[in-house]
């Protein structure tokens, strides 16, 4: 065994550990701040086995997406929302996690039967290399285009989503009860834009 | 660096100086296999980058501390060393003397972890950094976007040690810190995809060979002058340094994150600000100054003077010629920011985040769209 070969085992060995105990930590620590940090880690860890695969943009972008993006936004948005408060215990619990347990057991098993019945090819086609970001513009702009644009379109109605429920529309009299609703204490008084004031 | 420096005179090949395959050969020389030569030169340029690392830190230190004096019509450290220049020595030997101070109701663990989250990609990302045509650690494909990525991991740094101090202001300070770089991010990107555009390749040294055929005048900053503004604007919210500085403003957050850090824990928070100073400053010579270039092409002068580029003597003047345009351009830019911290006022965070998502935002995509059709019907010019 080579010098190299050996340090990419090693690599391997090491990043999938990190990889299966971050996400059990993940899902079993009972502090959702860890959980995120965790989940931080895993992102990373899956990057690097990207590396190891030779897809060294595929793993620059999973950094950049995941850990830069969707995990930095999951810290916020519990760091914000951060009330320390006792949750009510939930009736049957046991029972719950034993239900979701059996799921995932079987998630895992059929994974496991598809990793062990697929015929895949040793060694696997030659690694593209400094092209694979050639290569995946290509595809995205062709084969791909139909799914690329659908997601985009998917993101921006999240978006708009976000924007409507974000806004804070303060009317003049509260639509349910119909009583006044003092303005000077709204930070930012405004003429409402989403709803419609001929109605009410 | 001694090493490397005397196997580069003595070794040398066509495409400038190969410090590595010089390296490797007068190792095998002495009866070392390939393998474990390339083992053995791996924590080289490594090490290398650290030193620089910090001397340029110690560098910048003293440039703030100087130029804020004679900002404030002060003298600034005088009797360490000749102008205070060991003045930044001082200040690291002191934090390092300092107790370690962990706060009793802090998380210890989040507490440690945070500041080397913060410096790590900071420093990793020297990895790209160029100082000649071979002169640098990995000339990896995906180059820039590396940077790009590995800047996006500080953010988590920086919330894990505001919400690990259990303080009001440090959690504050981690939650602006972690905006500010989310939305500075986006135009900052944006900026680095138009030069990428043009020089068809995400790597840096593609990135500077494209600028170098006409020195002065082939430079990005021409052909980019937007995309240079907008690049220096959002470096500069990256770093966090003044006008942007709102994560760790004084009057209202007293510190921000770094609130109740001491010793050497608060010294990887100020290492990593001022190596990423240095690293942006760098980065924006790389992209936009022509880089390694001097002004007029090396190649013509060599020609003028009747003289081979692959002539040894030749390539080793060439080699340190281009690092010293490099940190040249890099300390000027250095300048300008200490100078900017000095004279300009602080934004406020409403102010920021306009700036950043309904000015920045849209000028670099209009940049962009503007550098693609140019490309189109110009393509000498902007690189088709």
């Amino acid at each position: 065994m080579t010098i190299a070969t050996s340090t990419e085992l090693i690599c391997f060995l090491i990043l999938g550990a990190v990889v299966v105990i971050g996400s059990l930590g993940v899902v079993l620590l009972a502090n959702i701040v860890y959980s995120a940090f965790l989940l931080g880690g895993v992102f990373m860890a899956v990057a690097g086995l990207y590396l190891l695969l030779n897809a060294s943009f595929v793993a620059a972008a999973q950094v950049l997406v995941y850990v830069g993006a969707v995990n930095v936004l999951i810290l916020f948005a519990i760091m914000l929302v951060n009330k320390r408060e006792d949750l009510k215990p939930i009736e049957g619990l046991a029972l719950r996690r034993l239900l979701s347990g059996g799921v995932c057991l079987g998630l895992l098993a059929l994974l496991f039967r598809v990793a062990l019945t697929t015929p895949w090819a040793v060694p696997g086609p030659a690694a593209v290399g400094a092209g694979a970001t050639e290569r995946i513009g290509e595809h995205l702009f062709t084969d791909y285009l139909l799914p690329f644009e659908l997601a985009s379109v998917l993101l921006l109605m999240a978006m708009i989503g976000a924007i409507v429920l974000a806004r804070r529309d303060v009317l003049d009299a509260d639509v349910g009860t119909g009583d006044a609703v003092n303005q000077a204490l709204v930070e930012k008084p405004q003429t409402p834009l989403l709803i419609d004031e001929s109605r009410s | 660096m001694v090493i490397t420096f005397a196997t580069a005179a003595t070794g040398l090949v066509s495409s400038g100086l190969d410090l590595e395959l010089s390296f490797s050969q007068s190792l095998q020389g002495l009866g070392i296999s390939p393998q474990v030569a390339h083992l053995l030169w791996l924590p080289l340029p490594m090490l290398l980058v650290l030193v620089a690392a910090v001397v340029g830190v110690l560098v910048t230190v003293w440039l703030e501390r100087k130029i804020s004096a004679a900002a404030q019509q002060r003298i600034g450290p005088e009797y360490a060393g000749a102008l205070g220049v060991l003045q930044p020595m001082a200040d690291g030997l002191k934090l390092l003397m300092k107790e370690d101070v962990i706060p009793v109701r802090a998380d210890g663990l989040l507490f440690t972890l945070g500041p080397v989250l913060v410096l790590v990609p900071v420093i990793l990302s020297w990895l790209i950094v160029p100082f000649g045509q071979n002169l640098l650690i990995s000339n990896v494909g995906v180059g820039i976007f590396l940077w790009i990525s590995l800047s996006s991991i500080q953010p988590i740094g920086l919330l894990m040690s505001g919400y690990a101090s259990n303080n009001k202001y440090s959690l504050l300070g981690g939650l602006r810190a972690a905006a500010q770089s989310i939305s500075y991010e986006i135009p900052l990107a944006l900026a680095v995809l138009a030069v990428v555009m043009m020089s068809n390749s995400l790597s840096t040294v593609d990135i500077v060979d494209q600028q170098n055929g006409a020195g002065v005048l082939s430079w990005n900053v021409w052909r980019q002058p937007v995309g240079f503004v907008i690049f220096w604007i959002c470096a500069l919210a990256e770093c966090e340094r003044l006008p942007f500085d709102l994560p760790e403003a004084e009057e209202e957050l007293v510190a921000g994150y770094q609130t109740e850090y001491a010793g050497m824990k608060f010294a990887l928070f100020y290492l990593g600000s001022y190596i990423n100073l240095v690293l942006s400053s760098l980065l924006v010579s790389v992209l936009y100054l022509g880089g390694w270039g001097f002004p007029i092409p090396v190649e013509w002068l060599v020609g003028w003077l009747g003289q081979s580029v692959d002539a040894p003597l030749v390539q080793v003047i060439t080699g340190s010629v281009g690092i010293v345009m490099t940190v040249l351009k890099t300390y000027l830019l250095v300048f300008l920011a200490i100078l900017l911290r000095w004279t300009t006022p602080r934004v406020r965070i409403d102010q920021l985040l306009d700036l950043g998502w309904k000015f920045l935002l849209p000028i670099a995509l209009v940049n962009l769209l503007v550098t693609a059709a140019l490309k189109l019907v110009f393509p000498f010019a902007f690189g088709g």
